[in-house]
């Protein structure tokens, strides 16, 4: 029976380690890690500059999303990837955080002595902008920032990231004399909900931004000259550009080849005509090869798009789960075991599960960064974490649950302390180690959706790029499929608690709940 | 066989026993008797090495009991607690052989074992497939009684063996616990107070409360010369059934 349960147990190891580490073979020849950050325009460009370094014969993966500046730049630092598209404004301030408004050559100035180089401008500028519906802007005779300094009722709804930054909202009150009375931080992926329901009158935008014409915005125009230029460039590592000549010649052709207004349609056909990022920039390379444009590739209905998500996305997510809750149930039992044996310890353990649960997943997932890199490495430690403390805490509690008298018995048969633990100890907690195990599994399969944003994929990977497209159908493709994997898991446990915990316990648990 | 000498225990400053000094012989039976909470409990525990003494040494079958000795000497000690203190996962079978088992014993010595055991405590040989869950209290406590014996020990502790049954089954086992110590030739201690039974059962008994033996003696010699009016109070305090106009008030009624 024990012997059962340990080849199960190591198959279960080797299924998960088979899912998680399964990525198709690589060809040899050059190969590139393009990322992007977590909104529209940078995936197209991501996908662009993908499709040109393909075309040099290269091989590309795309790290989609990997979440805001700060990360990604990180990223690239760090070697997980090797370009991304980024704007000459946000080099200045948020990577560099320099003062006044350096120009092209004294930002790859800036930046050679890291090992990073910066391409040509790519054609286009998306700097920020203040957006306000259209009938509004005409009903209150709004047509520049400066008007907003007269309209103190005005609401603003402002992304994080905005507000954060000195050249932004700070920044733009103090050189316009906003008020701050009505400013309201939220997500910049659901400000245009928000201004659509009137819940917020004026947002932050990009000045390319395919949405500004959908809700009906007007851009205020910046009459004091306070946004700096956000000339759109890759960021890559030289060593890459050394290492794959071929696919950066091909990227180099991309100089001052997307003006906005092209940059505008591109970010329109992926967001308001549902095509996938890879159909848009498809698209562009015909178009600028003269060929005609194929039948645009739309994203699919809902049922296929989930049937595709769980083929793709499926083992990645599952593994992730399953190998983290492994690990967690390797370090949580013997950590619950060694809490259930000191007080002192024990109480460590409760207020270290305090602690931990208020971190909220994702900050987790990016203290991991530094760390780990991106990929599935820091959401592996983040899930990891997660689950290990409900396995830990029901291990103890499992055992200190048992009854003194029965605990005694064991003692005084003359068994010594560790076959005490094998024998009588672990298997009376059983029940309550699985339902930790179970309650770590369930947690994960949760949070694990929030692995994609630190480029680990899985479920989340649609749910994000849902998120920054607004696109209900592609959020319900990964948290659809998430949602029944949770389920499933609990079902899972259900025929685990039958397999796994001695039919005796549970005669024992039926005669205690019967009286 | 058991030697105590001058020990004490407290637990959170509450002195549960006092220094005490007590021998059991071979082959007797010693019954300590008293009211919960006087100690008696903890004087087993403390021969089990399960508790560690204050004061004074305990030495059981010649050799002191230390944290370094006591886990070799409980094999040698059986040890049976009330409702027979059986592990739930495991089937009656596998309760009784748990620690032969552990120390290596091959199924062709086991089994002949098991079926000796149940022959001795007269348990259907078929009941040790079952978990504790499926049998009655004093199928249970039989099996507690075979766990106890498997390995032969020359000593037997018994807590209160039969505090959980009801009055026909506990007498039926009182009956054969007794042809069992004789068969057997045990020393034994029996913790109960039931007065009845530590006199049917005991050579002799010790009266314990608050942490003190009060008296050490046969049930004749403690009813004819109580050596503290407690002891007499107590002895009376556990009237017969038939003796219902006995209606005197009593100090202590810490009875079955």
């Amino acid at each position: 029976m024990l012997r059962h349960r340990l080849i199960a147990a190591v198959c279960f190891v080797a299924l998960a380690l088979s899912l998680l580490l399964a990525s198709p073979a690589r060809a040899a020849g050059e190969k590139l890690r393009v990322g992007s950050k977590r909104f529209t325009e940078s995936y197209i460009l991501a996908e662009i500059a993908a499709a040109a370094a393909r075309s040099a014969g290269a091989e590309v993966t795309h790290e989609q999303g990997l979440g805001g500046t700060a990360l990604v730049y990180r990223a690239l630092e760090e070697g997980s990837i090797d370009l991304y598209p980024e704007y000459t404004g946000t080099i200045a301030e948020a990577i560099l955080h320099t003062e006044g408004r350096p120009d092209l050559a004294a930002l790859r100035a800036a930046l050679a002595p890291k090992g990073i180089g910066v391409t040509e401008p790519l054609g286009f500028d998306n700097t920020y902008a203040l957006a306000i519906p259209a009938k509004l802007a005409a009903a209150r005779h709004l047509v520049t920032i400066s008007d907003l300094a007269g309209a103190k009722d005005v609401r603003f709804g402002l992304s994080h990231e905005f507000l954060g930054r000195s050249d932004g909202f700070p920044g733009l009150a103090a050189r316009y004399g906003l008020g701050r009375d009505h400013v309201e931080a939220l997500d910049h992926g659901l400000a245009y909900e928000a201004i659509a329901r009137g819940s917020i009158d004026v947002t932050d935008v990009y000045s390319t931004d395919a949405k500004i014409k959908r809700y009906g915005l007007t851009v205020l125009a910046d009459d004091r000259r306070f946004f700096p230029s956000y000339q759109a460039v890759f960021l890559y590592r030289e060593d890459a550009a050394r290492r794959a000549p071929a696919a950066f010649r091909a990227l180099a052709g991309l100089a001052g080849a997307i003006d906005a207004g092209a940059m505008i349609d591109l970010n329109a056909q992926a967001e308001l005509d549902g095509r996938t990022f890879a159909s848009v920039a498809d698209g562009f390379w015909r178009a600028r090869a003269g060929e005609a444009p194929v039948v645009a590739q739309r994203r699919s209905s809902l049922f296929r798009g989930i049937l595709d998500v769980v083929r793709t996305e499926g083992p990645r997510h599952v593994g992730l789960v399953a190998l983290s809750v492994l690990l967690a149930v390797l370090v949580g039992v013997p950590l619950g075991i060694v809490a259930s044996r000191s007080r002192r310890f024990g109480r460590a353990l409760l207020a270290a599960t305090g602690v931990l649960q208020t971190i909220p997943s994702l900050a987790l997932l990016c203290f991991f960064i530094p760390v780990f890199g991106t990929g599935p490495l820091p959401a592996l430690a983040a899930l990891f974490l997660y689950g290990l403390l409900p396995i830990a805490r029901n291990t103890a509690a499992g055992i200190e649950g048992i009854p003194a008298p029965l605990a005694e018995a064991a003692a005084a048969l003359g068994l010594p302390a560790r076959a005490q633990l094998l024998r009588i100890q672990l298997p009376l907690a059983s029940r309550t180690i699985l339902a930790g195990i179970k309650t770590s599994t369930v947690i994960n399969v949760g949070t694990a959706t929030l692995a994609a944003f630190v480029g680990a994929g899985g479920f989340g990977a649609p749910i994000s790029t849902g998120l920054n497209l607004n696109d209900t159908n592609l959020i319900l493709e990964g948290a659809i499929p998430a949602a029944l994997l949770a389920l499933g898991a609990e079902g899972l446990f259900a025929v685990l608690d039958r397999v796994l915990i001695p039919r005796g316990l549970r005669l024992a648990e039926v005669r205690e709940g019967g009286g | 066989m058991i030697a105590l000498v001058g020990v004490a225990k407290r637990f959170a400053g509450k002195v549960v026993l006092a220094p005490t000094t007590l021998e059991v012989e071979e082959h007797r039976c010693l019954a300590l008797l008293g009211p919960s909470g006087c100690g008696k409990s903890t004087l087993l525990r403390l021969i089990l090495g399960l508790v560690l003494p204050d004061e004074g040494t305990i030495t059981v079958l010649g050799t002191p009991v230390t944290p370094a000795t006591s886990e070799a000497l409980r094999r040698r000690l059986g040890y049976v607690i009330q409702d027979g203190g059986l592990f739930p996962h495991l089937t009656a079978g596998d309760n009784a052989a748990l620690m032969a088992r552990h120390l290596g014993w091959d199924e062709a010595r086991i089994r002949p074992r098991l079926a000796e055991l149940a022959a001795l405590v007269r348990l259907d040989l078929a009941l040790l497939a079952r978990y504790p869950g499926e049998l009655s209290g004093g199928q249970r406590q039989r099996v507690g009684i075979m766990r106890a014996l498997m390995l032969d020990p020359a000593l037997l502790l018994l807590d209160e063996p039969m505090g959980a049954l009801d009055p026909m089954v506990r007498r039926s086992l009182q009956e054969d616990l007794k042809r069992i110590f004789a068969e057997l030739a045990k020393t034994v201690v029996l913790v109960t107070h039931d007065m009845a039974e530590a006199a049917y059962l005991g050579d002799d008994i010790a009266l314990m409360r608050d942490g003190h033996i009060l008296q050490r003696g046969t049930m004749r010699e403690l009813l004819d010369t109580p050596a503290d009016p407690f002891v007499r109070d107590f002895l009376r305090a556990q009237r017969a059934p038939w003796d219902a106009e006995a209606k005197e008030e009593t100090p202590c009624s810490a009875t079955a």
